[in-house]
């Protein structure tokens, strides 16, 4: 499978999206222009890996900030995760905040309860 | 008016801006490159005198969500003879009061009447919501809601109550048969609880 790496801006996030070495990471800021445009590639990618995905998912979120825009794009993506744990895999978010973000701890919890994934938070 | 007097309309606007503590006032197209300045113009200045970082981040975001409504709604909006692809609108950041202890966002921005109730009603709904009642609209609107075109997900307005804590305040005043002009004021607590 394609790897892809797209490297993190002001605005961006950094994603890694690497099957054979197991990474999938999204991490930094997320306010793009256009939300969708942005996470097309990546909603693509999980598309494409579901169908022979590795027998363990570790689903890294390490993001300082995310729009609201953002957050909808990033429950989809969680969405496609849940279609791969459905099909009998092992999913597993490992979801990081900075220690004084509640709100981006409060952000992760809130996404735990929508979707059927489980999450291991982590500070730092 | 004399050449003086109009100059001097510049000074006053500017005492003004000084007495209601304003620190930006902007009334444009609001584009992305817009929005990005402006946050790290109010990020840097609160840099500059060790804001807490939480609060900090409160206002970035608020900043980012208040910007957005703007530059989304601009289909739906357009009046003005200037039809761009982006939002027109006010925009103002400032402190309140004489011991700063707030800090506010105001946007104001035109919007078809035909919009007006329902807006309205999604305002009033969100007032009248606690902690735990936000966080359950927000979860239905994400679960729900899909991303339109343009990129809003309509989760903006619930958003902004929820990070603030705060009611929001806002006015409808009419503009003419088709328009009206939609304030909105958020208002960010500098103490830390």
């Amino acid at each position: 499978m394609d790897v892809i790496k797209i490297k993190g801006t002001d605005d961006t996030p950094n994603v890694i999206l690497d099957a054979e070495n197991n990474i999938i990471e999204f991490s930094g800021r997320s306010l793009p222009e256009d939300v969708v445009t942005f996470y097309a590639p990546a909603i693509q990618w999980i598309e494409e890996y579901a169908k022979n995905p590795n027998p363990k998912t570790n689903v890294i979120f390490r993001l300082e900030y995310f729009n609201t825009a953002s957050s909808k794009a990033l429950l989809d993506i969680l969405l496609k995760f849940e279609d791969i744990l459905n099909e009998g895999n092992e999913v597993v978010v490992q979801w990081y905040y900075q220690e004084d973000d509640e709100d981006m701890l409060e952000a992760g919890e809130e996404y735990s309860e929508i979707v059927d994934i489980p999450f291991e938070m982590h500070s730092y | 008016m004399g050449n003086i007097d109009y100059l001097k309309l510049i000074y006053s606007l500017h005492e003004d801006m000084m007495a209601k503590k304003f620190t930006l006032v902007y009334d444009g197209e609001i584009t992305h490159q817009i929005t990005k300045a402006f946050t790290s113009l109010a990020e840097s200045k609160m840099d500059s005198y060790s804001e807490d970082s939480s609060i900090k981040r409160k206002v970035f975001h608020v900043m980012v969500e208040c910007l957005q409504n703007l530059s989304k709604h601009a289909e739906e909006y357009e009046f003005r003879e200037s039809k761009g692809k982006y939002g027109n609108g006010i925009f103002i950041v400032g402190k309140i009061g004489k011991e700063e202890k707030e800090y506010q966002v105001i946007t104001g921005n035109a919007v078809d009447r035909e919009r007006v109730p329902e807006l309205k009603a999604l305002l009033e709904k969100i007032n009248q919501l606690d902690k735990e009642g936000l966080k359950e609209l927000f979860k239905k609107q994400m679960r729900e809601g899909s991303l339109s075109e343009k990129g809003g997900a309509g989760l903006g307005l619930i958003d902004i109550a929820r990070k603030t804590g705060e009611k929001l305040e806002y006015h409808f005043s009419e503009m003419d048969k088709n328009n009206y002009f939609f304030i909105l004021r958020t208002k960010i607590s500098r103490s830390i609880d």
